[in-house]
């Protein structure tokens, strides 16, 4: 029997009958008195100088009650405090198609839509960059004209561990490839939703369907102008996220700024063409991998560069950065390790965190890499995994910290689950599997503004009928947070999940949490509830042992009972022994938080970005069928393990699991944000190739258990890791069908065709191309406009 | 979300009163060739399933709209398989694809029209909405805001160039009604029906290679029927490429339909959509299979006419290689399908 009572169990999730019937209260669904309906007017321009901004038709307009723009917000904001670069609307310039420029609140939404054609903007427009080789290279044109770097340059990073050097000299044979991961959207299926009440008392509230409503808080106070004390954001049920609600994002300043001014609340929902736009999906990313290898395999050395088109704006770029070269070294054994990753501005829209955060493109080539290693060796991809495996319990040489490592149960689990070496390059022409291991931090080891608080602080409240409330201010996006911190409030008082009312994402209410965000709940939310509990549990321990007249280390509680362990039958129902509590100790409330430990990193430049207290990590098998005269690759089946350390509701992490294999297989196979002269190509759920239920393959979850030391009852993150493996999973099993190498995703009919007819080997970047024609860009500009003229003229 | 523009709604009884309808309202005068798609101010229609979300992205902004829900008949008729079958055209796509009569002598048509977007839309689109289904192009199914960005083309506003191909004197926008090819290979016509009476069309004569002005009838002129003959010694097949198994419109559709003569062909149909602005019958195909044992050879040639009938351009998903390509894939596997069950 379990230790446990409620953690490990398969339970339906406390908030599954909102979720799964509607009732839950998202954003849009809150309706006021009084209330204004918000639209935002967006620039049709790529890049442009604003000239001259005449709201005045609009507000004469019939319906319209209030105009804002950039003006009237004019102070800098943006996720990461160290590179703010946006504004809640543009001032001076727009960067990107669909940058927001100005915001309308009407009596209806009607009137709201038809009033922005009535707002009058000139615009200078300016030539677009729009390739990373264009914003490497252009110095002439600056989207950010006081970046402080080079040409578009947003960030470069060089980091060397080891002695690279000399790696590659050692090595029996060093591998050099190029690779290229296209961009993607998290596609949530909520849009973008914020409600914002500015009363008579002089305090807002922000209802909002963000994933950082602490973070949301700090640029509300800044960009408004008011002390936070008057602020109160409420992150609403988020009806997925996936990291595309992790910004502070315009409509949420306007609904603000609109209803100071106008007295009466004030809503905006985005359309789903402007979540394209909102985006801050994975980044396009461009990258040279270099890997030294021994006679026997042992990597002696690695040589990463990572080149990411950033869009127009920096949101959690500089993280993002880091992200693709930090958890390389992780998985497998590397003596010597050096990175270099640049991070451009380019007139798209913002690329930011989705999960798997800046981690996905890096794994995705070192994974086939090693899979071409293995290949070379005449190993069994698998086999050659487990070889190189980096230890548990052991520095990386870029110094992070390793604790609980799961990697080889992984492998393990997926070999005997899909007997891999039965298949491997054995099964017939078009038929292929293919494998890869990945890990993701349980949440960032640092805070995004330094500071030497709590990432996540929790309070816990015993009712006199027994019943419990969690305060946290993480927020619920669909992936269970707040059933995960019920979980252990529930654990640790020895009462049910349906006992526990978890109150979260509301800044008045709840103490801090920082987010949910790098997959930190379960881990840091998880241990702050944990420890808030724990203190509540002592003294209800001591009150019922006093009672009995047993030692209090006899006393146990489970099933909403606390009893003496000696004689289960002596005890009393839990909420007689919080009377008893409350009796003695006065209310029962108390608080617990949670910081990552100190040494988990090396001290150098750039060393905050990929520590973690506890890394999780993953197996992915993927196998596939590819219609070798259509070039349609069917994935069959996806066979994944996690190694979640402890899973606090098994059905939950399945779910994540799932969840994040099927995204991952979406970008492998289909999915990718792209664009024309800068206009996104297919801004509709229509055209943008997201997997329906009738494409998703057959899927195996298989959790793998590790028991951290550290995480609460030995959890770590279960919801953004598990993407990670698939893609390259998925390549890897192409390469095995058919010996085409997909060195770029996605992996499209239209390119598995065309490398068959033309006996490729290879599909992929060849790197970066020789600076292209500075002029091209302004050339087809302008080619368009004379022939559409030209029409006009001969019509 | 998007709202849809203001607009009135006439809802009419009858088709004999919806032809009075549009005639009062001139709907018949209406060229989109002249005004673009949102200069038409009278529009019918039926299911709504394309007509709404194009309203929405303003690639339609009509000041009338005449519903044709309750003038046309939802029915579908068919006595012995000796004669034909007719089906109203206000049947929903859902109803056409499992009707008995339909699924076991019409076999590509109730494929396509179960093939059609996802079965909440089958059952709200109708048969005689997909036969009339606007053609569809990248830069043409856009908001309102993202065209204005791109700086419209020549579908919505005439004078300005095709996007596509910039020097093409013509809209290049596709013909996408998964039904169609299907209808073609067996034969249909339909009957359209206005102010001036009613007259039967072949469904080929329906279409015309022009991404604008894609029906030859007059947008005064109603489908109200859709008419197939009798299908005995028939056989037909349906295949459509798209990006996902629900949800997309077809980037290649192929209808082929053979009657055998003991072991020779008689007569065979093939038919495409998605490849061009209309959907086209493929006369060179049937002439290679008539008269021969669709053996391999006679399947390769019909495939090749295919392949060559094909004229995809660079403005749905997909590229222009792999459309073409599977056209002829298609075809083959459709006639092997065909000779082999």
């Amino acid at each position: 029997m379990s230790e446990f009572s409620v953690v490990g169990k398969r339970l339906p999730k406390v908030n599954v009958w909102g979720h799964l019937t509607g009732t839950a209260r998202y954003a849009d669904d809150i309706q006021l008195p009084r209330m204004l309906y918000g639209r935002l007017l967006r620039s049709p321009h790529a890049h442009a100088r604003i000239k001259r901004i005449d709201a005045s038709r609009a507000l004469a307009h019939d319906g319209v009650v209030a105009v804002c723009t950039g003006a009237d917000m004019p102070e800098r904001m943006g996720i990461m405090p160290s590179t703010q670069d946006e504004y809640a609307l543009a001032v001076d310039k727009v960067r990107y198609i669909g940058d927001p420029v100005a915001a309308v609140a009407a009596v209806d939404e009607d009137t709201a839509y038809d009033a922005l054609s009535l707002i009058d903007v000139e615009y200078e427009p300016l030539e677009p960059i729009l390739t990373i080789e264009e914003a490497l290279t252009r110095e002439d044109v600056r989207i950010h004209e006081d970046s402080g770097r080079p040409a578009n340059v947003f960030k470069d990073v060089h980091l060397e561990f080891g002695d690279v050097e000399g790696g590659f000299q050692t090595a029996h044979k060093v591998y050099d490839n190029w690779y290229f991961f296209e961009g993607t959207t998290h596609a949530p299926m909520e849009t973008h939703s914020a409600v914002a009440s500015y009363d008579g008392d002089g305090k807002l509230t922000l209802w909002t369907s963000t994933q950082v409503p602490h973070y949301l808080h700090r640029e509300l106070e800044k960009v408004l102008g008011i002390p936070r004390s008057r602020i109160r954001v409420i992150a609403t049920p988020n009806g997925g996220g996936f990291g595309g609600k992790s910004d502070p994002f315009s409509h949420e300043f306007a609904a603000c700024l609109l209803s100071m001014r106008t007295k009466r609340p004030v809503k905006f929902t985005l359309d789903r063409e402007e979540v394209f736009y909102a985006h801050r999906g994975r980044h396009p990313v461009l990258m040279h991998l270099r890997t030294g290898v021994s006679a026997d395999g042992d990597i002696t050395a690695v040589h990463f560069q990572s080149y990411l088109d950033g869009g127009a704006y920096a949101s959690y770029g500089i993280a993002t950065t880091y992200y693709t070269g930090a958890l390389m070294t992780v998985t497998y054994k590397l003596p010597a390790y050096k990175f270099d990753g640049v991070r451009v501005y380019t007139n798209k829209p913002a690329c930011g965190p989705k999960r798997g955060h800046g981690t996905t493109q890096p794994r995705f080539a070192f994974e086939c890499q090693l899979d071409q290693i293995a290949e070379d060796l005449g190993l069994d991809p698998i086999a050659y995994r487990e070889r190189i495996l980096q230890p548990a319990n052991s520095r990386t040489v870029n110094g992070l910290r390793i604790t609980s490592m799961g990697l080889g149960q992984c492998l393990e689990e997926v070999k005997r689950s899909t007997r891999f070496p039965e298949k491997h390059g054995q099964l017939p022409r078009g038929k292929g599997i293919g494998v890869a291991g990945s890990a993701y931090i349980s949440g960032a080891g640092l805070p995004i503004y330094w500071n030497e608080m709590p990432h996540s602080g929790a309070s816990v409240k015993v009712d006199r009928g027994g019943g419990v409330t969690v305060y946290c201010g993480t927020s619920e996006i669909g992936q269970g947070s707040d059933n995960v911190l019920a979980v252990v409030a529930a654990e640790q008082l020895g009462v049910l999940t349906e006992d526990v009312h978890v109150v979260s994402g509301d800044t008045s209410l709840a103490p801090v949490d920082l987010g949910s965000y790098s997959s930190r709940v379960t881990f840091m939310a998880g241990n702050a509830v944990r420890q808030a509990a724990g203190r509540l549990r002592t003294l209800v321990v001591e009150a019922a042992a006093a009672k009995l007249g047993v030692p209090a280390d006899r006393i146990a509680l489970a099933q909403r009972r606390v009893y003496d362990l000696a004689d289960p039958a002596k005890g009393m129902t839990f909420a007689e022994a919080a009377v008893l509590a409350e009796s003695k100790n006065g209310t029962l409330v108390s608080v617990g938080s949670y910081k990552p430990p100190k040494d988990i990193s090396g001290d150098y430049k750039g060393s905050g970005v990929g520590p973690t207290a506890a890394y999780s990590y993953q197996a992915a098998v993927a196998e596939v069928s590819v219609d070798l005269e259509t070039g349609i690759v069917t994935v069959e089946r996806i066979t994944e393990a996690h190694d979640c350390g402890r899973a606090l509701n098994p059905p939950a992490v399945e779910g994540q699991i799932e969840g994040a294999a099927y995204m991952g297989y979406g970008e492998a196979i289909a999915e990718e944000q792209v664009f024309r002269g800068g206009l996104h190509k297919k801004p509709s759920l229509l055209e943008y190739k997201l997997p329906t239920s009738m494409d998703t393959p057959e899927m195996k979850a298989i959790i793998v258990e590790t028991i951290d030391p550290e995480g609460p009852f030995g959890a770590k993150e279960a919801g953004e890791g598990p993407l990670n493996p698939v893609i390259p999973a998925i390549a890897n099993a192409v390469y095995d069908a058919i010996g085409v190498r997909f060195d770029e995703t996605p992996i499209t009919p239209a390119k598995v065709l065309d490398a068959l007819q033309k006996n490729r080997s290879r599909v992929g970047p060849e790197g970066l191309s020789s600076q292209r024609d500075p002029k091209a860009a302004m050339r087809r500009l302008h080619a368009t406009t004379d022939a559409r003229e030209k029409k006009k003229v001969m019509s | 979300m998007l709202r849809l523009p203001r607009f009135r709604m006439e809802i009419p009884r009858s088709a004999d009163e919806a032809a009075r309808v549009l005639r009062e309202l001139g709907a018949g005068t209406q060229d989109p060739g002249v005004s673009g798609m949102p200069g038409m101010k009278v529009l019918m229609v039926a299911g709504g399933t394309d007509v709404y979300p194009n309203m929405k992205r303003r690639q339609l902004a009509p000041e009338v709209l005449v519903s044709l829900r309750r003038a046309l008949s939802r029915d579908v008729r068919a006595d012995g398989p000796a004669s034909g079958a007719t089906i109203g055209a206000g049947a929903t796509l859902s109803s056409v694809s499992a009707h008995p009569v339909v699924r076991s002598r019409y076999a590509a048509l109730a494929m396509a029209a179960g093939l059609v977007s996802t079965p909440q839309l089958r059952n709200m689109g109708t048969i005689g909405g997909n036969v009339c289904l606007d053609t569809r192009c990248n830069w043409y199914d856009e908001s309102g805001f993202w065209r204005t960005a791109e700086g419209f083309c020549m579908k919505t506003h005439p004078s300005v160039v095709c996007r596509v191909a910039t020097s093409s004197p013509r809209c290049l926008a596709v013909a996408s009604a998964d039904t169609v090819p299907a209808l073609l290979a067996l034969g249909a016509t339909v009957t359209v029906r206005s102010a001036q009476g009613e007259r039967t069309v072949d469904l080929g004569e329906l279409y015309r290679e022009d991404g604008i002005r894609y029906l030859t009838i007059r947008r005064d002129e109603i489908v109200t029927e859709v008419a197939l003959p009798p299908a005995e010694g028939w056989r037909s097949t349906y295949l459509k490429l798209r990006d996902r198994g629900s949800f997309d419109f077809p980037i290649v559709g192929l209808a082929a339909a053979v009657r055998m003569d003991g072991a020779r062909v008689a007569d065979a149909r093939v038919a495409l959509t998605a490849v061009a602005s209309r959907p086209i019958l493929v006369d060179a195909a049937a002439k290679a299979l008539r008269g021969s044992r669709l053996d391999d050879a006679a399947i390769e040639a019909a495939a090749e006419a295919a392949f060559k009938a094909a004229r995809p351009m660079d403005n749905t998903s997909g590229t222009i290689a792999q459309r073409k390509r599977t056209v002829s894939v298609f075809a083959t596997r459709a006639l092997r399908e065909l000779r082999d069950n």
